[in-house]
């Protein structure tokens, strides 16, 4: 059991106050649908899903509303039966406060689903399955939303040693993990069932965090009864040390399995995969009882009188929630995640999407705001808690003097924006703001740049086929000018022939007397304006002749040398 | 004394011959500096800057017939990158060759075109799509923004849009906060 479990550690780290207890006292409740659903299409990383529905269509519960686009992209599903009534832009549950496309339902009331049948993932290849778990919208409910079927897939190997769940759940407030798995561990532990014999992973390990014994409780027992039931004791709860971020996917597999994935290179060549257990659980569902993903466990918390977990279904707005837990009436912000990586909303009215695992209703007295930023005195506090071996304070420097090559050579990809930084920072530098903002600007400049080198490719491709085209029309014209020659040449040798038959002679005569009388008509012939002039009408001409001869003189140097 | 001579020079001679055949053989085709020049200009090919196209002008620069501040779509950031490529000094954008916007594509109003051709041949990217009294449209993900379709256009039916933020494309914002001196009040 666990206590047989060795344990490694990561380095780093903070411990902040948990706030946990406030959410955890009730059970899970299913939050009332809302009067209006507001779903988003593109709600995991990777490509927008296309609309499958217009306005005026009606739609049942787990309706496909988005088709996967791409090769990274995961379907969306009507999270009630009723009405489209619009697909257009709202407000996105994002920090920019932009817009995206939406499908809006307004629900019947009814409820109703599609016909749900479970897959049978034993009798299907791998790609169907994961192909099925795509068009069931399954993703990463830890807060990525990385499209589960892309990690569904072995390392080099084909087979894996350890396939790591993710119970740990590190952020203070949040605690919808928590009550998952204190409420659904026998579900959760076969979505992980089915997530070990599509991996070939040799064991799963648990990973939860010791301020949780209630789920860890949970969760053994459910184990017990899995191992049981299969035979063997390849499921395992591990309890760790409680430090944020153990919940960081890298750091949680090295602290169960002492594995340090290096720097852009994948844990499953390394025989090790995660995935939260909110994963696992949709990934039951999906699987077991035919339902695609429609609604997650949102743990509603801080500045609120009832803080409580709710079942909620995608598109319901965050604003009903804060409603259901008596916000005290000084919040002034909502924040999508919790108080260290989450995200400010840009309004109440924001709907709840895949990547909600907490709405964290803020206030001044809660949240106080930070103190103006002083400069940063190298004390290198960042770099003791920085949980992924960085030097926070060079791409700090870097990226503020926006010199993005050397914040890159000091691995600013490989930093997960988990805050620890910044929360013993003595200087109050709001340092993960600054990574993103070099993280945004150099994805920027590779699409720009990647845009460039398409548009320097067509040019240099148009250059050419304009040489090519010139180049061809003057071998046509030379060849035509070839050809009307030989023509020419050929007829004159023809002309020229000396006559062999007497008929040939007499048509030559023939045509030689007829030329001869033409050009005597034509010196007999006067024209008649010439005869008979009178002195003025030759003075004029003779004027007309001289400014003639002028134009030709001043058009010699115009004209082409061929002409 | 003759043998050192003697030694020294032979070994001048061979450095010489092995620095002779390196030069010949790992010699370098094409010129490298206006690839780099040309890397960081923008690719329009909008022809602002005099030059009938990005790798003209980049020519130009290498060959110092031209400044480094003739291209408006790379602003001023293409033109410090630039100046620290060539050990320049900075310059501000020449008025003269127009002034930094906003990036846009350009969008044909399809009720007005009348399939003339004229922009099909003017773009320098081949990012229009039409034929011979058939509609035109303009494949926006290929279109530079280099306005060269617009003169040509008999019926003015061609407009720049600029391209707005979307979620995908949104950037984190500088966080640090330029400090302004505040307004005196007028005395």
């Amino acid at each position: 059991m666990s206590a047989l479990q060795r344990l490694f550690g990561f380095n780093g780290g903070v411990k902040p106050v948990y706030h946990k207890e406030a959410s955890t006292t009730a059970p899970i409740a299913v939050a009332p649908t809302p009067t209006l659903l507001v779903i988003p299409l593109h709600q995991s990383i990777g490509g927008p899903p296309r609309p499958l529905v217009k306005a005026g269509d009606h739609v049942l519960k787990g309706q496909r509303i988005g088709g996967a686009d791409g090769n990274v992209s995961s379907a969306v599903h009507a999270t009630t039966s009723g009405t489209v009534v619009a697909v257009e832009m709202r407000l996105m549950p994002h920090t920019s406060g932009l817009s995206a496309l939406c499908v809006v339902i307004e629900p019947d009331g009814r409820d109703e689903w599609i016909p749900r049948q479970a897959f049978d993932y034993r009798n299907a290849t791998p790609n169907q399955t994961r192909d099925y778990l795509r068009d069931a919208g399954v993703v990463g409910l830890g807060g990525a939303v990385f499209p589960t079927y892309l990690k569904l897939k072995a390392g080099k190997q084909g087979k894996l040693d350890t396939l790591v769940l993710n119970g740990a759940e590190c952020e203070p407030f949040i605690t919808c993990d928590d009550v998952l798995m204190r409420e659904r561990a026998d579900a959760i532990l076969k979505g992980a069932a089915i997530m070990r014999e599509m991996l070939a992973a040799g064991q799963v390990l648990v990973g939860i965090e010791d301020n949780k014994p209630e789920a860890i409780a949970a969760m053994q027992a459910a184990t017990q009864a899995a191992n049981a039931a299969a035979g063997d004791s390849g499921i395992k709860v591990v309890s760790v040390p409680t430090r944020y971020p153990a919940g960081g996917a890298k750091q949680l597999i090295r602290v169960l399995t002492g594995i340090e994935v290096p720097h852009g290179e994948r844990s499953t060549d390394y025989g090790v995969q995660c995935f939260n257990v909110g994963t696992a659980y949709a990934i039951y569902q999906a699987i077991e009882l035919g339902q695609p993903l429609v609604s997650r466990i949102v743990t509603v918390a801080g500045n609120v009188g009832r803080a409580r977990n709710y079942e909620v279904l995608f598109g319901t707005p965050m604003k009903d929630l804060v409603t259901l837990c008596d916000p005290l009436p000084d919040s002034d912000r909502v924040i999508m995640g919790g108080p260290m990586m989450g995200f400010l909303m840009p309004g109440e009215e924001v709907p709840v999407v895949k990547a909600t695992n907490c709405v964290l209703v803020g206030s001044k007295k809660l949240f106080p705001p930070p103190p103006p930023e002083m400069p940063c005195i190298r004390c290198g506090e960042c770099a003791k808690v920085c949980p992924s071996d960085l030097q926070p304070f060079e791409m700090y420097w870097f990226s503020r003097a926006k010199i993005f090559g050397k914040a890159q050579e000091y691995h600013l990809f490989d930093c997960i924006e988990c805050g620890c930084c910044a929360y013993v920072c003595p200087s109050r530098i709001p340092l993960v703001d600054y990574y993103r903002f070099a993280k945004s600007e150099i994805w920027a400049r590779e699409v720009d740049k990647e845009s460039a080198d398409v548009a320097r490719e067509r040019y240099e491709f148009r250059m050419l086929r304009e040489e090519r085209d010139k180049q061809e029309k003057a071998a046509k014209l030379a060849a035509k000018t070839a050809a009307g020659r030989e023509k020419a040449a050929a007829t004159l040798a023809e002309a020229e022939k000396p006559a062999t038959t007497p008929e040939e002679e007499a048509k030559k005569a023939l045509i030689a007397a007829a030329l001869e009388r033409a050009r005597a008509q034509k010196e007999q012939a006067h024209p008649e304006n010439t005869v008979a002039l009178n002195p003025e009408q030759q003075t004029e001409i003779a004027a007309i002749e001289t400014r003639r001869a002028e134009i030709r003189e001043m058009a010699k140097p115009h004209l082409r040398q061929d002409d | 004394m003759l043998a050192a001579i003697l030694v020294m020079a032979l070994g001048a001679v061979l450095l010489g011959a092995a620095l002779g055949w390196a030069a010949v053989r790992f010699r370098v085709e094409g010129d490298p500096l206006v690839e780099k020049i040309d890397a960081i200009l923008p690719q329009t090919q909008c022809g602002q800057c005099g030059f009938p196209g990005c790798k003209p002008y980049a020519q130009a620069i290498a060959k110092g017939e031209a400044e480094i501040n003739q291209c408006p779509p790379g602003g001023d950031e293409g033109i410090h990158k630039l100046a620290d490529l060539l050990g320049r000094e900075f310059k501000s954008l020449s008025a003269e060759h127009g002034i930094e916007k906003p990036k846009s594509v350009a969008v044909i109003d399809e009720q007005t075109c009348i399939g003339c051709t004229l922009c099909i041949q003017a773009c320098p990217v081949d990012a229009i799509v039409g034929a011979a009294k058939q509609m035109h449209t303009i494949v926006a993900s290929q279109c530079t923004g280099c306005e060269l379709c617009l003169p040509p256009c008999p019926v003015d039916c061609i407009s720049m849009q600029p391209i707005g933020e979307s979620v995908e494309t949104w950037k984190w914002k500088y966080p640090v906060v330029k400090i302004t001196p505040a307004q005196k009040a007028a005395a």
